[in-house]
């Protein structure tokens, strides 16, 4: 291999990272709420929320932390508005998701106006010193930003307290049978607006990574689908935040690769076609999912999508 | 022999809207005892059960544990009261494993887990009492017996000392049916005390100590199991009831409208619930399904109308096989249905009565013509149905979800009883309904006997089937126990039968 094409899958891989980044916060937000039973579809307005918010107190502040921490923040808010309605009310979670997406998408464009062609503190990478100097591996894993060990790091812990936590096991149990869960004690409502409101927040975070480290700049519906993306991806990580770290990168890396490609007048028409690929991979997963053994086998949340009414 | 009970309940009573579930009952059980509850469905053992589990608050009366009298308020009181009850429906989170189903709800569970201790302990635990399961398996990857050892092991771990079994040999095969009465008398030999709900008179002579006999919520009898027989507690079990009496018009035909031929159908859980079953209807007859519910009794009924698939055997109707048809066929080949469950299989809700009537014609004329529905017929059939079988509503377009459950019943049966069907499967047709809609029921039973219908009557009431039925079969554990005619048929034999402990032949 020459220099060169090292080079080229240096910077491919670590923009296949950066690409993976909104991804992965935003799946494994949604991986917490569709465990504990609540199918938030809500997540591309979320994200186009934490973006533009991530944006405004950037360009507002030049304080980049308060921008993640509104991002998130705002994402929780709207998700909350979620979990009142389709825990608390038991409304129809679909029709409510799709609401919040709705209105995100309107709502952010409205207000974004004004920042248009604007420009806002961007985040800078840090670089973890000694690691980043490995060869080939440095560039790739250790020359990030904060946001990227941030969404590693929350995604292996999530894991952890999803599996081997006496918490955990309460969501499990809540999205897998919550009047189960409800005569062993376990409160089915908190456990499910605690892991919406987690999974908003996550979403956010995933939408402030677009508009002040991936693309520096307010474009009015920037997120593009990747909402749906991350929702399509908690069901290829088959629910499970480790997985999701896989997927994202995955998808991520086809992001990238699509760029490179353009780059070098490969497929300059039809970029849309390898923007497909997430899409016929999740479909894929869905006709996998449909075998039942295999639903047990990997623990797709049975209550998903179901509010819960005692007694009933 | 007795010191203080560690268990004493006195004139307990639980009350349901518009019934007495449990009426001033005295439940008494030992230390070390194996202590049976028997009697038929409906009554009242589970109910009881429930509530010294604190599922269900007394209306009134004591309860005593090592006698100290307690207030049990939920299951959680319960397993502090060291008492732990296996529902018959098993109480387990399918995709989580062995070990994550005995901790979840547990007090004092650390925030980290502790899998590996705890799956050492649930290990040891399983050797200590025989009860083997892997603890790292997957609840969905276990047979129904070995769940129910987890729901054991479920209550050992809490530290139980009373344990109480509703009707827990129903999903065992007959080898872990043995395996599990060893195990209760091992647990009995322990000191602790197992309460053992079941209608089967086998297994109240194989494994218990002493037992009460329940019926229609009521306390019959307290018997020492080596002082009593089978026969005894058949007739405790089932009584001798007043009959009312019917009249039955016209003898029934010698041909048969109905034949079942051993047939072999699965339950929900993929069991077998009908294990080769023959019987016969003829025109001009009543024949009557005896037995304690869910002995193959809804499958039957969902085979022969088509509703459910047919492992092997036949389904005749007037000689033709329809084994493995649908229901729509049934439909046109004159099968009626009057489902068990009302709400939800006899009647869509939001519909309106007049559409619901018509649910079994609307495909054909004068109902619709091409692609269009035909209102006014509709409606005027509507008329003429509701007058004709007495259903008390507002309005013919009234949505059907306001009707009563008598009225409902009526609905039903207007619905499918107008088509002059040639075969009626009648599952719990007077379940739920007050005494004149019951009475009501029976005669238009009757009637469409006397019609020329053959009608297959299933029922858990014993005295419905004997004033209505020309013949008797009962049902027992997916298979006939007997068929005999209802004039010389005696309560002791009907309950020996239903309790699984006498079989004659066809």
């Amino acid at each position: 291999m020459t220099a060169i094409d090292t080079a080229f899958a240096v910077s491919l891989l670590a923009h296949a990272i950066q690409a993976g980044t909104p991804l992965l916060l935003a799946t494994v937000g949604e991986i917490y709420s569709e465990r504990s039973g609540v199918l938030n579809l809500g997540l591309e307005g979320i994200m186009i929320m934490g973006a533009l918010t991530a944006f405004l107190v950037s360009f507002r502040t030049g304080d980049i932390a308060l921008a993640i921490v509104a991002a998130a923040i705002v994402g929780a808010l709207l998700s909350l508005i979620h979990a009142f309605l389709s825990i608390t009310l038991k409304a129809n979670q679909i029709v409510s998701g799709l609401a919040i997406s709705i209105f995100g998408l309107g709502v952010s464009g409205f207000l974004g106006r004004p920042l248009i062609g604007q420009i806002a503190t961007k985040l800078q990478s840090t670089p973890i010193p000694l690691l980043q100097d490995i060869p080939v591996l440095g560039p790739i894993l250790f020359s990030g930003d904060v946001l990227i060990y941030f969404s590693v790091i929350v995604s292996l812990v999530l894991w952890f307290v999803l599996f081997r936590t006496r918490f955990g096991l309460n969501i499990r149990s809540v999205g897998e049978n919550p009047s189960m869960a409800d005569s062993l004690g376990v409160n089915v409502d908190l456990t499910r607006y605690v892991c919406v409101l987690v999974g908003g927040a996550l979403g956010g975070l995933g939408g402030a990574y677009l508009s002040i480290v991936y693309t520096p700049l307010w474009i009015e519906g920037m997120t593009a689908g990747r909402g749906w993306i991350a929702i399509a991806l908690t069901i290829f990580a088959v629910w499970n935040p480790l997985g999701a770290i896989l997927g994202a990168y995955l998808f991520g890396g086809v992001i990238a690769l699509q760029f490179r490609l353009q780059a070098i007048g490969i497929g300059t028409e039809t970029p849309q076609l390898l923007l497909m690929l997430p899409y016929f991979v999740t479909i894929g997963t869905l006709v996998l999912m449909s075998s039942a053994t295999l639903r047990k086998r990997v623990g797709v949340p049975a209550a998903l999508g179901n509010p819960y009414v005692r007694g009933e | 022999m007795q010191p203080s009970p560690i268990i004493k309940m006195e004139q307990v009573v639980k009350r349901f809207p518009g019934a007495l579930a449990v009426d001033h009952v005295d439940f008494e059980v030992g230390r070390g005892e194996v202590h049976a509850l028997l009697g038929e469905n409906g009554a009242g053992k589970t109910t009881l059960m429930n509530v010294l589990y604190g599922i269900h608050r007394p209306d009134s009366g004591k309860i005593f544990v090592n006698g100290r009298e307690v207030s049990i308020r939920s299951p959680k009181d319960a397993i502090t009261l060291r008492i732990g009850m296996v529902h018959q429906n098993f109480r387990l989170v399918e995709s989580h494993t062995v070990c994550e189903n005995i901790l979840l709800g547990l007090k004092n569970l650390p925030t980290i887990l502790k899998l590996k201790t705890a799956e050492k302990e649930i290990e040891e635990l399983s050797k200590q009492y025989d009860l083997p399961v892997d603890p790292r398996a997957r609840i969905w990857q276990l047979s129904m017996g070995e769940r129910q050892r987890v729901e054991i092991l479920k209550i050992l771990y809490r530290g139980a000392d009373i344990l109480i079994l509703d009707e827990p040999t129903s999903v065992l095969t007959p080898l872990e049916s043995k395996h599990l009465f060893d195990f209760l008398r091992k647990m009995a030999a322990e000191g602790k005390s197992v309460i053992f709900i079941t209608h089967k008179l086998d297994e109240v002579m194989a494994v218990s100590d002493r037992a009460t006999v329940l019926r229609a919520g009521r306390v019959v009898g307290k018997v020492a199991t080596s002082t009593t027989s089978k026969p005894d507690l058949a007739t405790l079990m089932v009584g001798r009831k007043v009959l009312f009496t019917y009249e039955r018009r016209g003898e029934a035909s010698a041909s048969p409208v109905l034949e079942v031929r051993d047939l072999q159908v699965l339950n929900d859980k993929g069991l077998p619930a009908l294990k080769g079953t023959s019987l016969t209807v003829h025109a001009h007859e009543i024949l009557g399904i005896a037995g304690v519910a869910g002995n193959g009794q809804k499958e039957l009924a969902e085979s022969i109308t088509g509703l459910r698939d047919v492992s092997s055997g036949q389904v005749i109707i007037e000689g033709n096989n329809v084994s493995g048809r649908n229901a729509k066929y049934m439909i046109e080949h004159g099968v009626a249905y009057v489902p068990e469950d009302r709400i939800n299989v006899g009647a869509p809700q939001s519909l309106s009565i007049a559409e619901n009537l018509v649910l079994r014609t609307y495909r054909y004329e004068p109902f619709s013509k091409g692609l269009l529905l035909e209102k006014r017929e509709i409606g005027s059939n509507a008329e003429k149905l509701i007058s004709e079988f007495n259903i008390v509503t507002s309005s013919r377009d009234a949505i059907t979800r306001t009707l009563s459950g008598g009225n409902l019943q009526k609905l039903i049966l207007a619905r499918e009883l107008s088509g002059r069907p040639k075969l009626i499967v009648a599952l719990y047709p007077t379940r739920g309904v007050d005494v004149g809609a019951t009475e009501y029921v029976r005669e238009l039973l009757l009637k469409q006997r006397e019609g020329g219908a053959g009608i297959l009557l299933i029922s858990e009431d014993l005295e419905e089937i004997l004033s209505l039925s020309d013949r008797i079969a009962v049902l027992y554990e997916g298979q006939i126990m007997g068929v005999i005619p209802a004039e010389s048929a005696n309560m002791e034999e009907l309950g020996l039968m239903m309790g699984g402990a006498l079989k004659k032949a066809a």
